[in-house]
């Protein structure tokens, strides 16, 4: 019972902790750097749904949308002015420009949307239903069906389709690529616009299991990071399995050790798995021909 | 501190100036703010705000510094029993332990579990707790901790129901409060609450659902029932200046307001008695305050060298979310 029930928790955290982790995994793939700020993203996605939707009234479907479209334009302007002007200049400073960016909306929705947790009604987390004798709200079922359906659609989408396709090019050869007539600053837009968008997604579909709050997406954010690597940040599947594995596991080190344990055995186990596979579970080496 | 002012303020009519600054629940901001406030704006007294983890961050520069610093809500123990001698903080407010008493009183807990955040207020509160349970001779079912933002705390409430837990001990905030809530619902697990104050601190029925008035806290006043003299002219004074409070119910945090009220007055009757705004002097004026009729009580000598806690165990009230409105139990 204790096991089954941190297995069906596990899951539920886990493919939250994967969709978000998916959107590291889009943009290093594409463009070698990641958005720092994916947790306040997700933050974003929920707080600008409650404006929408709960707030004003709107339409569930059209508050919805318009959230991820924001979202979507949020991370082209990270990219934007948080990112290409770092790396044009073979700078790493992005990294700390795109934490920086997270800090700033973070602060800002403190200052615009307060201080206090508001609670996004949702019919999908109002009754739990008994699975296996275990208690959870059919929201819970949702989200891993939705973020392992995004995975198989971005795996489709990237492999199989005349968009996808561009950024295939993009990660293995820039210059060739925009030789070949690829939009390769496009190419690397999009791939934070849908960063972005995973995130929001995730973050709308935790806010009614949780609260909507300005720093709801800091744990997430770090969490999601350590699967991404945990998964091979090269590998949408890894990442996705790495996510799921971490879910589960944080949970069942919780119920059999204590959640005092949880956070010391989660990341020392991640220290271990990385020292044991450098590439993650299904990363693979970069390959550079010289 | 407007009532203080109005009738000619303190040290032969210097009125008391009040300034803010926002900790932003964060202990490294906090006591930016407080060092900014002692050292630049030389204030005479500081009062502390809602965070355990903050006060205690600005603990030791007060006393570095012999600046009185008053707690008007963080309840953590070793704010005021903090080892410091002098000890320069005092407060208004409650403290851990009376949860024990009255779950073994109400719910006669014999084997209680404790669920508390995972900071240095749920620290400070599992120290507490597990001091007075060894004082009732009692054992506990266990001790589990939840992160400020933990999504479902499922995992950890299923070992404190396979260890018997009885009853549970609640340490949290609003928000990560109402995930506790909610976790015991998806769990089906009846189990009686007994909570310290952090539900208080927002809308927690929104957030729990209506499983929040399973959760009973500590509370050291409330403005519902029958009003002391005091007490009803706070509130008349509160409902005139803030036209948005139509009852006692809109009062919210009551507790806050409350701590806040009570603690002004105690910090102005120091001053007063010190002569003086130099810290060690108002530090000894608290010593010297004897009685006072309060909104929470009649204070008797409520500050002795021993003694830096104005609110004791026996003048606290237990409470419930009815709705939106924090309403006192009847047992």
């Amino acid at each position: 019972m204790l096991i089954t029930a941190a297995i069906v928790t596990g899951i539920g955290l886990g493919s939250m902790y994967g969709l978000l982790a998916l959107g590291f995994y889009i943009t290093y793939s594409v463009s070698g750097t990641v958005n720092f700020s994916q947790g306040s993203s997700m933050m974003l996605g929920a707080v600008l749904a409650y404006a929408f939707v709960v707030t004003w009234g709107w339409y569930p479907p059209l508050g919805l949308l318009t959230a991820l479209l924001l979202c979507g334009a949020y991370g082209i302007a990270v990219k934007r002015f948080a990112v290409r002007p770092f790396v044009r200049r073979d700078s790493n400073a992005w990294l700390m420009a795109t934490v920086a960016v997270g800090i700033l909306v973070d602060n800002l929705v403190l200052f615009t949307f307060g201080k206090e947790p508001r609670r996004f009604p949702s019919q999908l987390a109002e009754m739990p239903v008994s699975i296996a004798d275990v208690g959870v709200y059919p929201l819970q079922l949702v989200v891993p069906v939705v973020c392992l359906g995004l995975a198989a659609a971005l795996h489709v989408i990237s492999r199989r389709t005349k968009y996808g396709k561009p950024l295939l090019a993009v990660v293995q050869n820039p210059d060739a690529a925009r030789l070949m007539g690829i939009n390769v600053a496009g190419a690397i837009a999009a791939s934070f616009a849908i960063s972005t968008v995973f995130a929001g997604i995730a973050g709308i579909l935790i806010a009614p299991l949780f609260n909507v709050n300005s720093d709801m997406g800091t744990l997430f954010g770090i969490k999601a990071f350590a699967v991404a690597i945990l998964g091979g940040i090269t590998s949408a599947w890894g990442v996705m399995l790495a996510g799921l594995v971490f879910g589960v596991l944080e949970a069942l080190v919780t119920v059999l050790f204590g959640s005092v344990y949880t956070q010391i055995v989660m990341f020392a186990l991640i220290i271990v798995a990385l020292a044991l596979m450098p590439n993650g579970l299904l990363g693979k080496a970069g390959v550079k021909k010289v | 501190m407007e009532e203080i002012n109005a009738k000619g303020g303190i040290l032969g009519g210097r009125k008391i100036v009040l300034l803010r600054r926002d900790d932003e629940s964060n202990p490294s901001k906090g006591l930016i703010a407080a060092r900014e406030l002692i050292q630049r704006e030389k204030v005479a007294a500081l009062f502390g705000g809602l965070d355990t983890p903050v006060s205690l961050a600005i603990v030791p520069l007060a006393n570095a510094e012999k600046v009185p610093f008053m707690g008007t809500w963080a309840a953590g123990t070793p704010i005021t029993r903090n080892g410091a001698n002098p000890n320069f903080v005092f407060r208004v407010s409650a403290v851990d332990e009376a949860i024990v008493k009255y779950s073994v009183k109400h719910y006669s807990a014999k084997n209680p579990g404790m669920i508390l955040v995972n900071n240095p207020w749920g620290e400070s509160n599992e120290q507490g707790l597990k001091k007075a349970l060894t004082a009732a001779n009692m054992k506990h079912a266990g001790v589990e901790k939840f992160e400020g933002n933990e999504l479902d705390v499922v995992p950890q409430l299923s070992r404190l129901k396979n260890s018997g837990a009885d009853v549970l001990y609640l340490v949290g905030n609003v928000g990560s409060s109402s995930q506790v809530v909610k976790s015991l619902d998806k769990m089906a697990w009846k189990v009686p609450i007994v909570s310290h104050w952090g539900p208080a601190g927002g809308r927690f029925t929104e957030l729990a659902g209506p499983s929040a008035a399973n959760v009973h806290f500590v509370q050291t006043y409330s403005f519902f029932g029958d009003l002391s003299p005091t007490g009803k002219r706070v509130l008349d004074m509160l409902m005139k200046k803030y036209p948005d409070y139509k009852g006692p119910g809109d009062i919210t945090p009551a507790v806050g307001v409350a701590n806040a009220c009570d603690a002004a007055h105690l910090v102005a009757f120091a001053i007063q008695a010190a002569g003086s705004t130099d810290g060690d002097k108002v530090r000894e004026g608290f010593y010297k305050i004897q009685n006072y009729d309060g909104l929470i009580k009649k204070y008797a000598r409520p500050f002795t060298p021993q003694n830096h806690d104005a609110v004791t165990a026996d003048d606290y009230v237990w409470t419930q979310f009815i709705n939106d409105q924090i309403i006192p139990i009847k047992h």
